[in-house]
């Protein structure tokens, strides 16, 4: 039971960065895609009806989280204390450029929001990727299961290490590397012209950002925790999760290069998890390792809610997950194809 | 460790204070629109489509912050809260996972269709939407109200050998007897928020004669909705919620209602101020013997007083509880007597030209906030100094890692960066009411 809520929360984490991850990355390549009003609009109007819905998976997520493994929630919520707070702070910007911007036509106003929207896109893909880079490290967690970060220390892997050390650093700039591709991959999908071929381009020198970062992740996790491994060689089967990730990067490249928009973003988003699925199976049972002691780490099986709970609680997932596929078609299919600039009064 | 627990907590009540600005409009307002687009399809009435197109953008407005203020509240029991969210995240996690599931997808799926798909879904598929909406964040309030409500009266749980707790009574979390009252209570009043804000554009579209068809439209809707909702919040919901904590939390009763001594026959306090030195209330104002026949249906019945109840079960700050539940009361009789004279003079066909009435309803709009935020603060200190009550303390919530001096850099972030959008928020809603349904 504990590994099958393993699963599905790294399941709704991934499907979180996949869908939001595209709305990122339009506003990470937002100030260099797009040249002019009209532009910017296409842009925020391709993402406008769905990214509330994308972040929706962020809150559920970690509602899920909180549910299953309570303790893991409290230890890492309160341990990257600030981190998370400045995501907070992050969201909230970003959120607001979006619904903002169109509301008043002035061009002070707009550059500020396009500004807000931008930075804060960037940042939070830096963020989510040394996150992701602080759950393979490890951190200081001491016996009780707590423990504290503060956002930087030395910049080395220590025991003692901050959020950010150049282990996180690297991680930090593969997901903001995934996420400008992932993001200019959805852009080229849905719009034309100018702006479609300044993706497509993004889309391909970022690509290149993806494959170094990639390769020096995979060969510093090597160096750090080694222990990650040991599922692989265990269990074989394992290796299907890594290579579907290699394959979506590849895919990225060639149908980037054969302008195949559509199966370029589904292979971004095939990458992206791949690369998710594979760290998940090189963790697992961990949900958080110590840098401390091994002992210290918390896993599915000391954080985990009791049985009676989780039983009840994949009844309503399973009702709740069948609803949330069928608004997310019915959405999606309402604004499928590229996109048409509405009237200043209708739409971004 | 003071310190952080008090940073903590103001941390917690100014941004769910912040916060609860913006659903308590929206989960009324939602229903409002739906009543609008009701009417449109049944009448065939194209005003009311504009109306519900215009409040429609004030709702998205403020469904934004409250979408982009709520997360920091499910991510403060981690952060700030970690023995709690330890002790008893096998419980409220459950419902604050299903809040998501059952919630935010379906809000914020709609949302983005309501908005801007009223051309591709037709004037049927346009109302379907508005109900997603609308009951999307009827059911998010339901399972706040639910986790609240566990937290007042902590139902269906079991203690493990490690000492935190866990849900075993799924459907006994779901339907706690503190829960349909409290829930009504808190659905009432976002309702009057919204009448309130409803009216008072209306309002201010008539006294200013501009837009005046759809400023008619408004205020019409809005005292019919204002009148139903500002009776039933105090009768049978606000009633029966004060007697759910007489039963559940007598020594919070006691303190909201400011009764120090047990004896029979208890008078109402209407106002006065409760001094805590001498064990008092100065200056009372109050109706003989009500209190006891409110809460018995006896005029001579008894009632426990404070000073009853050991000192260390006593609410924290029973001066400011004390003064939350009546100035709620207060603002609530006074809310009856505003929307009952304007559902009169709609009677009497005089309600639009009734300057005097219009002016009110203009100006009386931040009151329900106040109501709203005043009936919170009530419950949430009325159940100090417990965090759930009687299982776990406030003090001993708090997460072990976070010092002080992190903690207020984050508030003083908070302030910050709230202070701002709060004010772009405002000129915001100002300029779209200003820009006019038409």
């Amino acid at each position: 039971m504990e590994t099958l809520w393993f699963i599905i929360v790294a399941f709704m984490l991934a499907m979180y960065v996949i869908l939001d991850g595209f709305d990122l990355g339009a506003g990470i390549i937002h100030l260099f895609a797009a040249r002019n009003e009209n532009e910017r609009r296409t842009i925020l109007n391709a993402i406008g009806p769905v990214w509330d819905g994308n972040e929706v998976w962020l809150l559920a997520a970690g509602g899920s989280l909180y549910f299953a493994f309570p303790k893991l929630y409290a230890s890492s919520f309160s341990g990257f204390y600030l981190p998370l707070m400045i995501v907070l702070w992050l969201l909230i910007l970003r959120a607001l450029g979006i619904e903002f911007r169109h509301q008043v036509q002035n061009n002070l106003w707009k550059s500020f929001w396009d500004g807000a929207f931008a930075v804060s896109s960037i940042l939070l893909s830096i963020f989510f990727g040394a996150a992701l880079g602080n759950v393979v490290r490890g951190v200081p967690l001491n016996k009780d299961g707590y423990f504290f970060e503060p956002l930087w220390t030395t910049f080395t892997v220590v025991p003692e290490a901050g959020i950010l050390d150049w282990f996180t650093v690297v991680m930090g700039l593969v997901g903001f590397f995934t996420l400008t591709s992932h993001g200019a991959n959805f852009i080229a999908l849905k719009t034309e012209g100018e702006l479609q071929k300044r993706s497509r381009s993004i889309a391909a020198i970022a690509w290149w950002g993806v494959l170094i970062g990639s390769v020096v992740a995979f060969i510093s996790t090597w160096s750090i925790r080694p222990q990650v491994w040991q599922n692989y060689t265990e269990h074989m089967w394992g290796f299907v999760f890594p290579l579907l990730g290699i394959a979506g990067l590849f895919g990225m490249f060639f149908y980037n290069r054969s302008r195949q928009d559509k199966f370029a973003f589904l292979s971004s988003a095939i990458f992206i998890c791949g690369m998710l699925a594979s760290t998940a199976f090189g963790l697992y049972p961990n949900l958080l390792p110590a840098s401390t002691n091994p002992e210290y780490s918390l896993t599915i099986y000391n954080t985990a809610a009791q049985e009676y709970g989780l039983t009840v609680g994949l009844t309503w997932w399973v009702i709740g997950i069948a609803l949330v596929t069928g608004y997310f078609v019915f959405v999606y299919k309402s604004f499928r194809g590229k996109v048409v600039l509405p009237s200043e009064e209708s739409g971004y | 460790m003071e310190d952080a627990l008090l940073i903590s907590r103001l941390q917690f009540a100014f941004t769910i204070m912040f916060h609860y600005i913006f659903p308590q409009l929206t989960m009324g307002l939602g229903l409002l629109i739906v009543v609008m687009k009701w009417i449109a399809l049944r009448k065939n009435d194209e005003r009311y489509n504009e109306s519900a197109r215009f409040w429609g953008k004030i709702f998205a407005i403020n469904f934004a912050m409250g979408v982009v203020t709520g997360i920091p509240m499910e991510f403060q029991f981690g952060t700030n809260w970690a023995k709690f969210s330890t002790f008893a995240g096998g419980v409220i996690g459950q419902t604050l996972a299903m809040e998501g599931m059952f919630a935010f997808f379906l809000e914020s799926s709609f949302l983005g269709l309501f908005i801007f798909g009223e051309k591709k879904l037709g004037p049927r598929g346009h109302f379907g939407a508005a109900l997603a909406v609308f009951l999307g964040s009827w059911i998010s309030g339901y399972f706040i109200v639910a986790t609240n409500a566990w937290m007042q009266n902590p139902v269906g749980y079991a203690v493990a050998p490690d000492g935190n707790v866990h849900v075993n009574d799924f459907w006994a979390l779901l339907l706690n007897p503190w829960l349909g009252w409290q829930y009504m209570h808190t659905m009432l009043g976002s309702v009057i928020t919204a009448s309130f804000v409803v009216a008072a554009v209306g309002a201010y579209y008539l006294l200013t004669n501009r837009s005046a068809e759809h400023g008619k439209l408004f205020v019409k809707t809005a005292v019919v909705a204002g009148v139903v909702s500002s009776i039933l919040v105090a009768f049978p919901s606000g009633d029966a919620q004060v007697k759910n904590v007489y039963e559940y939390q007598p020594v919070t009763f006691a303190a909201m209602e400011g009764v120090f001594e047990t004896k029979e026959g208890v008078e109402l306090l209407l106002i006065g101020q409760p001094d805590m030195e001498k064990m008092k209330i100065d200056n009372p104002l109050y109706l003989p013997k009500v209190l006891s026949f409110l809460t018995h249906f006896r005029w001579e019945s008894e009632i426990r007083g404070l000073q009853s109840f050991p000192k260390d079960q006593w609410p924290t700050n029973i001066p400011l509880l004390y003064y939350s539940y009546h100035i709620m009361v207060g603002l609530g009789t006074i809310f009856i007597a505003i929307m009952v004279s304007g559902v009169f003079l709609l009677w009497r066909g005089k309600l639009f030209t009734n300057r005097r009435l219009l002016w009110i309803l203009m100006l009386s709009f931040p009151f329900p906030y106040i109501a709203n935020t005043a009936g919170w603060t009530t419950a949430e200190l009325g159940r100090q100094p417990w965090l759930v009550y009687g299982l776990m303390r406030t003090a001993d919530g708090l997460s072990p890692t976070v010092s002080a001096g992190n903690s207020l850099f984050t508030l003083l972030g908070f302030l910050g960066l709230y202070f701002v959008i709060g004010v772009l928020f405002l000129l915001l809603v100002i300029k779209k009411i200003n820009q006019g349904p038409a």
